[in-house]
Parts: C-alpha cells; sequence; structure tokens
C-alpha cells in the first residue's frame, strides 16, 4: 500500500478543536448577546466605563479571555478548513487553505495576546 | 506525493450543492459555516477590549458603533449561528466523550445535562461580571 500521508499535527489540531469548541460554546454566547445585541438594543443599560476597566485590569479575566479568544480561532480556522474542504469541493487546494485558515487563527490569536497582555 | 492508484480508479463526482438535498446535510453544513461568526464574535470582543483600553471616549464610540442597524442584525445572526455551534457542540459531546465513575458508564444524557447547567452557570457569572 502507498505510504501514509503525513498526519503528525493532526491529533494536535483536534485537540485544539475540541478544547476551541467547548470555550466557544461556554463563553461566547452570553458575551455576544450582552454586548452585540442586548445593550446596543437599549435591553439592559450599558456598563460604565470604570467597572469595565476595572474588570478587564484584572490580570485573570484577560488571561481567560486570551484562551477563550486563541482556543476559538483555532477551533474556527478548523472548521472553516474542511467546510470549504467539503461544502465546497475545495480539496485540490487543501495546503493553500490549511495555510491561510490557520495562518489566520495564528495570527488573530497573536494579536489577541498583544492587546491583553501588553497594549491594555 | 502523487495519489495511490485505486483513487485514480474511481471517483464520484459531487455536485457544488450537494447539502441542499436533506436536511440533515443542510443542517451540518450550517454547523460548519458557524465557524465563521465564531471567529467574527472573537474579533468583535477584541474590539470591544481595545476600545476599553484606549479610553472612555473610544468605549462610548464603540457603544455608538455597535447600535448601527446593521452591525446588530450581523450580531443577531452570528448570535444565532453561535448558538447552534453550542447546541450541536454540546449535544456531540456525550457521543465523542466516554466518562466513567467507579468503572461505570455515565450515560450519555446525564453528561449532556450537566454540560447544559455547566453552560448556564459560566454564562450567570459572565452576566454578573459584565452588568454586575
Amino acid at each position: 500500500m502507498a505510504a501514509e500521508p503525513k498526519r503528525t499535527y493532526e491529533p494536535f489540531v483536534w485537540l485544539m478543536f475540541s478544547g476551541g469548541g467547548v470555550a466557544a460554546a461556554l463563553v461566547l454566547p452570553v458575551l455576544l448577546f450582552l454586548f452585540g445585541v442586548a445593550l446596543p438594543l437599549g435591553w439592559i443599560s450599558a456598563p460604565d466605563y470604570g467597572h469595565l476597566l476595572a474588570v478587564l485590569g484584572n490580570p485573570l479575566t484577560r488571561l481567560g479571555l486570551l484562551g477563550v479568544c486563541a482556543l476559538a480561532l483555532v477551533h474556527g480556522a478548523h472548521r472553516f478548513r474542511y467546510t470549504l474542504h467539503d461544502g465546497l469541493q475545495l480539496q485540490r487546494f487543501d495546503g493553500l487553505i490549511a495555510t491561510v485558515c490557520y495562518g489566520g487563527a495564528l495570527a488573530g490569536a497573536v494579536a489577541a495576546a498583544y492587546l491583553l497582555l501588553f497594549a491594555f | 506525493m502523487s495519489a495511490p492508484p485505486y483513487a485514480r480508479l474511481y471517483r464520484p463526482k459531487v455536485r457544488l450543492l450537494w447539502w441542499l438535498s436533506r436536511r440533515s446535510y443542510t443542517l451540518f453544513i450550517l454547523r460548519e459555516v458557524s465557524s465563521i461568526f465564531v471567529a467574527w464574535t472573537v474579533v468583535y470582543l477584541l474590539l470591544l477590549v481595545q476600545a476599553v483600553g484606549r479610553g472612555q471616549a473610544e468605549y462610548q464610540r464603540f457603544l455608538d458603533w455597535s447600535a448601527s442597524p446593521w452591525l446588530v442584525a450581523l450580531n443577531v445572526l452570528s448570535l444565532a449561528f453561535v448558538l447552534l455551534h453550542a447546541v450541536t457542540f454540546v449535544n456531540l459531546t456525550p457521543q465523542a466523550m466516554v466518562v466513567k465513575v467507579r468503572g461505570r458508564r455515565i450515560p450519555g444524557r446525564l453528561l449532556a445535562v450537566q454540560i447544559y447547567v455547566t453552560w448556564l452557570l459560566v454564562s450567570a457569572f459572565l452576566f454578573w461580571l459584565v452588568v454586575g
């Protein structure tokens, strides 16, 4: 039989995919509901600046948020890769697609780390 | 790398819109598309963090921007997809994971209920953290 394709990194990506999936499922809906829907529509009055600054000023908040953001981005990238792969039948371009997806997730994670750890 | 010989013999043609032929296929693709909205949600939250980090005026500008009708529409759509992701991911977990306590497997349904309770608690905590 032909040699197995190179897959050494796949289990690791699937692990990150699961972790990111859980993090995204537990954390993102309520935050998007608050900041994307409930506050803009005036259902809830916006938290005052001092309060948010204090919450984000806590290193634990920022580390937690960084973990969620980075994992969720990898999760999204991995799933989007296979969406293009299967949904749009683009198997031929898998190398390019994988590079763009994981590269995008990595760039996003680096931007998140810069924002949350250094620029805040 | 060349394809193994058997792979070249038979390659069924798949239509581009194959996933419209059945409801379960469509749901599968919608679930996969949720990845885009998960990524958008992360970007949106990071923009909020950036605005808060830059000061009160910038935070206010973010709040005004977040109330633009197109953005609210996008976020409502994103919320629907993020919820689809969350529900499908929770329901999938018992199938992907076997959790044993004292040698006995925890039934899948019970495991799913536990994750839903965790989800509720995390959401309540974050709600409290933000709104106070």
